[in-house]
């Protein structure tokens, strides 16, 4: 296989994507999203000379929601899936980061 | 050393929390100091198969916030995810605008301290959900507060066009004054709701030649005071390190700094390598924003004259220092009020010693604004024609004045029921003068004589009549009356 996706560019991927992968696992997935990446690039082969970027599949635009307020989950319903909790809050590992770089 | 020629160069990057009641996605209601995760919902908080959708209101403030900075509005936009791991998005992405921002290029401008303004580019403006907050008093762990996850957050970026720390700070108090105005956001830095990140480097000549220092950028500052130090900091340390390493501007070596306000100074963040991967792609879940002509008008039509526009005009036309423009002009409110007094025929002056000495007194005390004591521009121009005319002194204006935020009332009753309107009736007064002259013969003598005392016993006399009148006399009307009487 040609290898459009190396070893190292999965090692990257799931490093940022906070996934542990087994060597075996980077191996396997090289292989399989270059067969992926490949088969997309079929569509390379298509003119697009003139054709207007497509921003959003679907032909409408402008929906919105008028600035009213909805109920809230319940503070026990919105924790009830969290792997952990402290008081009313999530508990998460401690972020390195100070985590407000939106 | 070889000594060199260096300009500081910075922009900014800067975040408003929009003042919409519900998020940008969702319907959970904006709050500040609620309990945690009382104000989410399975779209804020991440839960797969849901869907956001805009509100309509957040977005229309956020292109008013661009009509206002000059941005060219785009017609046409869209929503992409920026790939952000962290338990405070839960979702795992932002929604943010990439490439096609809905505000373009456009400006702002600043005052200066020298009373001129500059002109500062904007790149850009767009629209974005703010995360939620991290607390970091577990020890190893990190307690989540996912309220503030999904607010309207816009996000403003500047070119890098201020060269003094007190540039830096001017925009950022420009521009709150400007959203404040515009009634787009709180602007509260307590609150979080503006948070600043400068971009601080200096273009050094030395030996004819240019050299960059490495760009710093200080986050998350909110604060007046901490952007204008950090900004400070950043020049001299840049400068001492160029001294001694020579070091310069490269690819990749921008570095983020903290600012410890403890001591005053900034701190290298340590930062994942991998951080500013993000990664961007089309947002599937939400279609494009197209504005049109209409809409753009409707909502160009919500401007207001912006704060710098008014405080210049209250210096040129109404012949106020530039101090006291700048002070009428701190917020909306008051300057309409001095506005409108003015233009029902106050003169400009009297009306701003009125606000900005005693009402900006009282406005204090009470911790609001000059314009929501609670007095309307009629009545304040009515008080202040009413001591232009001599009904009442300047002081006597000064206790109506507070009375009126006190207890409410028309300047004309006020004055009544505290007993101020002056006498300026010339026969009672000329009663009364002649009685002062006739009691007080050696003090007339003096003044006819001319003598060195002349104008001390001048005084006591008008003081004589004024006392008779219990204070109340013109004190204009009984000077001219005792100046005839005496044939001076």
């Amino acid at each position: 296989m040609a290898g459009r996706i190396d070893e190292a560019q999965v090692r990257h991927v799931a490093k940022l994507s906070r996934l542990e992968l087994t060597d075996q696992e980077v191996a396997m997935f090289s292989t399989d999203l270059s067969a992926i990446v490949e088969y997309i690039e079929k569509l390379n082969e298509l003119d697009t000379t003139g054709v207007e970027p497509l921003a959003h599949c679907l032909p409408i635009h402008n929906v919105f929601r008028p600035d009213e307020i909805k109920p809230s989950l319940d503070t026990e319903a919105a924790l009830a899936n969290a792997p952990q909790r402290h008081d009313e809050y999530f508990k998460v590992p401690k972020i390195l980061d100070d985590g407000s770089g939106a | 050393m070889a000594e060199f020629d260096y300009k500081l160069v910075v922009g900014l990057e800067i975040h408003v929390h929009l003042a919409a009641r519900t998020k940008m996605f969702c319907g959970c209601e904006m709050a500040y100091g609620e309990q945690a995760n009382t104000r989410v919902c399975p779209v804020c908080i991440g839960m797969p198969g849901v869907l956001p959708v805009m509100n309509r209101t957040a977005y229309e403030y956020a292109v008013l916030t661009a009509l206002a900075l000059n941005c060219q509005v785009a017609s046409f936009t869209k929503w992409d995810r920026k790939s952000y791991y962290y338990p405070d998005l839960p979702k795992n992405y932002q929604i943010s605008q990439y490439d096609l921002p809905l505000g373009g290029p456009g400006y702002i401008e600043i005052p200066l301290e020298s009373g001129r303004t500059k002109k500062v580019r904007i790149t850009r403006a767009h629209l974005e959900e703010d995360a939620g907050k991290n607390i970091h008093t577990l020890g190893n762990f990190s307690a989540v507060d996912l309220n503030r996850a999904g607010a309207p957050l816009l996000e403003i970026v500047t070119e890098p066009d201020m060269n003094s720390p007190q540039e830096v700070g001017a925009l950022a108090r420009e521009l709150q004054r400007i959203v404040r105005y515009l009634g787009v956001s709180e602007a509260d830095m307590q609150k979080g709701h503006m948070r600043f990140e400068p971009n601080i480097n200096l273009h050094i000549t030395r030996d004819g030649q240019l050299h960059k220092t490495p760009i710093s950028e200080v986050k998350n500052l909110n604060s007046f005071r901490a952007i204008e130090r950090s900004v400070a900091f950043e020049a001299q340390r840049q400068l001492n390190d160029f001294r001694e390493t020579g070091r310069t501007l490269k690819m990749g070596n921008k570095r983020t700094y903290g600012w410890d306000d403890v001591n005053q100074r900034t701190v290298l963040q340590r930062e994942k390598e991998e951080a500013h991967d993000y990664r961007y792609f089309p947002e599937p879940d939400l279609v494009p924003v197209e504005m049109s002509a209409d809409w753009l008008a409707e909502i160009r039509a919500r401007l207001c004259e912006l704060p710098l526009t008014m405080q210049s005009r209250f210096a040129v036309e109404y012949g106020l220092s530039d101090y006291d423009a700048g002070v009428l002009t701190a917020d909306r409110a008051t300057a309409e009020l001095f506005d409108r007094a003015v233009k029902a025929g106050a003169d400009a002056k009297r009306v701003c010693n009125l606000l900005t000495q005693t009402g900006l007194k009282i406005a204090n005390e009470k911790g609001c604004t000059v314009g929501q004591l609670g007095v309307d521009a009629e009545s304040l121009a009515r008080l202040a024609a009413m001591a232009d005319g001599g009904e009442i002194s300047a002081t006597a204006a000064t206790a109506i004045f507070v009375e009126m935020i006190a207890a409410g009332g028309r300047p004309e009753d006020v004055a009544q029921r505290l007993n101020l309107i002056q006498k300026s009736d010339a026969g009672e007064i000329e009663a009364m003068v002649d009685e002062a002259i006739a009691a007080n013969p050696e003090a007339v003598a003096e003044v006819t004589s001319g003598g060195k005392k002349s104008k001390k016993s001048l005084g006591f006399l008008m003081g004589q009549v004024m006392q008779k009148s219990k204070g109340q006399a013109n004190p204009k009307v009984v000077a001219d009356i005792l100046n005839q009487k005496l044939g001076l």
